[in-house]
């Protein structure tokens, strides 16, 4: 319950101005860059084209070529590359454009990135960042709007962050830079352009520590990434009703703060948990199993959970919008858990 | 057991030797069709009509054209994300390729795939894609199939010259090589990996270099003329319906327009000028040209091929236009089969 205040206590209070989603991750990888000459981008089309999301919009004017790397479209050597910088002691972004591609160097990803620390016996580290775009809502199709966190999550070794708005696109993405693990930052397609206060100076958002988005006191809601916008939108909805729901933004999905769930659950005693992933298999089930485990006796009913249906995410966008959960199905999620005494 | 090829490479002649009235009058109609059903899809995106993304393929139809014209109903083809000038050359119908633009219901993935997804299996059209390179191995698990059951069908893989440098490419060939399957590879070098030249991606000048990695043979042509591409698509296919192996065939070709979408370039990564020197040997052109030079085809014939086609278009525009959308509830639809 105290992670909030903990949470902003780490981070500065200063001016703040305005930013797009995709312009605050680019301040803070520009920033940690500065800070630390070991940093180097790699990815395709990032350097001269600036990224096809503008990412990486003018680091090459400021960093050059050294630093700013356009590497051909190979996926597997592309993430090893950053494995065996990493192993050397540079610290390494490396961009995947779409999440979807990580089929092609998952081995890099999980077989070698994230056990590397591990079978080393200790002995190096691997401060690897790897950037991508997730999500829907595109029109993107199967191939280009998915979401993986739950892949990934379930390898050892990994951390993995999915920012939901502008602050902490910067805030997750300098901590994924200092942060001395192969660290997957999840940038959802669809919040790119979208706007928030974000601070001037660096500053980075402690991993592994969730975030009270908003204060409730009669449903707990656990919203992954888009999902908590989506969140704060229904209990705005719901507060009209009267129903004041609380919204907990893990911000980092591996490793997951759950003690700050179980705190909200035990004054809630009803959970709600919400992600644009699949259901089935989703980190709602991860999260869930663990609410009942540790806090079963506060819960008033089942922990309920808001993912997409068991199939590719489709094409045509009536389609894809009945597929991506949104405020009304969270909403009506609320609704339902409170007809249960 | 597996053949062994020759690892020469060899360049075709600058000008193509004759093909039949018939032949020429085939390649012209299926390239004014790629033309006009993506200068439409073009439109159709600028408007705001179509959803997701769009590649397009205009200034590349001789490929598709010179390579479907060598092929029967029944040989298979991979494609990619730039894949709908592959669909409408191996006789997809514009009405379900429009459809699934639109992400109508009687599109050609039911409105699930949207433009990069478009496939038909009566056309033996496996599919475009969405990941880069990944056809490249179907095409070969389909070759395989063929020899398997006995069939005399061969498969072709497109690829781009971006493609070549993923791991898909590479397993593929050689797994291609070392059985000895009927594939085809294309290599459709338009210059460029989304905004990165070739030469920002690989040391070599020409990607037919990377065949001779496998021991399979490889032939240059020029991809704005869809007689040559074909030439060396009849030989490809033929050679390898025979049972001698792969081959790869490397056609340099150019698009016109943007990676994505038709234009809007924030970022001048190639001249106006190297555009515009392309453009002057425009492929369709060039074989209304040799059409009419050769009599193989008169003036008013060709002009009928664009009137009928543009008449085609606009009929299945507008069936798309009136088709259903998908229903919801059937979201689960073809999750699994049976
Ligand atoms: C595995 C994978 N990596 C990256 C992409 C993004 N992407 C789509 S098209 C493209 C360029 C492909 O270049 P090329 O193969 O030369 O084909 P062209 O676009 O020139 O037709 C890239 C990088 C992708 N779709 N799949």
């Amino acid at each position: 319950m105290t992670t909030t205040t903990e949470a902003s206590a780490v981070t500065p209070v200063v001016a703040t101005r305005k930013l797009t989603y995709v312009k605050a991750f680019n301040e803070g990888l520009a920033q940690a860059m500065r800070e630390d000459e070991n940093v180097f981008v790699a990815g395709e089309d990032v350097a001269g084209y600036g990224g096809v999301f503008r990412m990486f919009d003018n680091l090459l004017d400021e960093f050059g070529p050294r630093r700013m790397i356009d590497t051909p479209i190979s996926e597997a050597a592309l993430v090893g590359l950053g494995v065996g910088a990493a192993a050397r002691g540079l610290r390494p972004v490396v961009d995947l454009m779409f999440m979807d591609f990580i089929g092609v160097c998952l081995d890099q990803i999980v077989n070698q990135a994230a056990k590397m620390k591990y079978m080393f016996g200790g002995a190096l580290s691997v401060p690897l960042t790897i950037t991508t775009a997730s999500g829907a809502g595109l029109g993107a199709a199967a191939q280009h709007s998915q979401s993986l966190e739950a892949w990934l999550a379930h390898v050892p070794g990994l951390k993995v962050v999915m920012p939901c708005d502008a602050y902490t696109a910067k805030g997750l993405t300098v901590s994924a830079i200092r942060d001395d693990n192969p660290v997957v930052v999840m940038l959802n397609k669809v919040l790119l352009g979208s706007a928030g206060e974000v601070p001037e100076e660096i500053y980075g958002i402690p991993l592994g520590r969730a975030h009270t988005a908003r204060q409730g006191s009669d449903v707990t809601v656990i919203a992954l990434g888009r999902m908590v916008g989506e969140a704060l939108a229904a209990a705005d909805e719901l507060s009209a009703e009267g129903v004041e729901i609380e919204v907990i933004d893990p911000r980092t999905v591996q490793p997951l703060d759950t003690e700050t769930m179980f705190a909200s659950v035990r004054r809630t005693n009803r959970v709600l948990v919400v992600h644009e992933a699949v259901t089935f298999g989703g980190l709602g089930a991860e999260i869930a199993a663990q609410i009942q485990d540790t806090v079963f006796d506060y819960l008033d009913a089942p922990v309920l959970r808001i993912g997409a249906p068991f199939s590719p995410v489709p094409f045509s966008p009536v389609l894809e919008k009945a597929y991506v959960p949104d405020r009304a199905r969270i909403a009506q999620g609320c609704r339902r858990l409170l007809e249960r005494s | 057991m597996a053949q062994r090829a020759s690892t020469t490479s060899k360049k075709s002649p600058q000008v193509s030797t004759q093909v039949s009235p018939p032949v020429v009058k085939d390649l012209h109609e299926r390239m004014v069709r790629i033309r006009l059903f993506e200068t439409e899809a073009g439109r159709l995106m600028e408007a705001g009509k179509l959803p997701g993304f769009l590649h397009l393929y205009v200034g590349q139809e001789a490929v598709a054209a010179g390579v479907m014209a060598a092929l029967r109903d029944d040989d298979q083809i991979t494609s990619t994300h730039r894949g709908h000038g592959h669909a409408v050359a191996k006789g997809v119908g514009f009405r379900e390729m429009y459809s699934e633009l639109y992400g109508r219901v009687t599109g050609a993935c039911l409105g699930r795939g949207g433009s990069m997804h478009i496939n038909d299996l009566t056309r033996g059209m496996l599919g475009a894609n969405g990941i880069v390179g990944a056809g490249v191995p179907i095409a070969v698990g389909a070759a395989f199939a063929a020899r398997y059951k006995g069939e005399d069908s061969v498969a072709v893989t497109f690829f781009g010259d971006g493609a070549t440098n993923i791991g898909a490419f590479h397993e593929g060939a050689n797994m291609a090589a070392i059985l000895g399957l009927p594939v085809v590879f294309v290599c459709e070098n338009n210059g460029y990996a989304e905004f990165t030249p070739q030469s920002g991606h690989m040391l070599l000048t020409d990607v037919a270099d990377r065949a001779a990695a496998y021991g399979m043979p490889s032939v240059i042509v020029d991809g704005m003329d869809a007689i040559a591409v074909h030439r060396a698509a009849t030989e490809a296919v033929e050679r390898a319906r025979a049972g001698a192996g792969p081959m790869m065939i490397e056609a340099k070709t150019y698009r016109y327009f943007d990676h994505q979408g038709v234009k809007g370039l924030r970022h001048p990564y190639r001249s106006d000028e190297e555009v515009a020197e392309w453009k002057s040997r425009d492929p369709v052109d060039l074989i209304e040209a040799r059409a009419v030079a050769d009599g193989s085809a008169t003036r008013a014939e060709l002009d009928d091929v664009w009137r009928r086609t543009r008449e085609e278009i606009a009929e299945a525009i507008a069936y798309a236009e009136a088709s259903p959308l998908p229903d919801p509830a059937d979201l689960l639809l073809n999750v699994y089969s049976g």
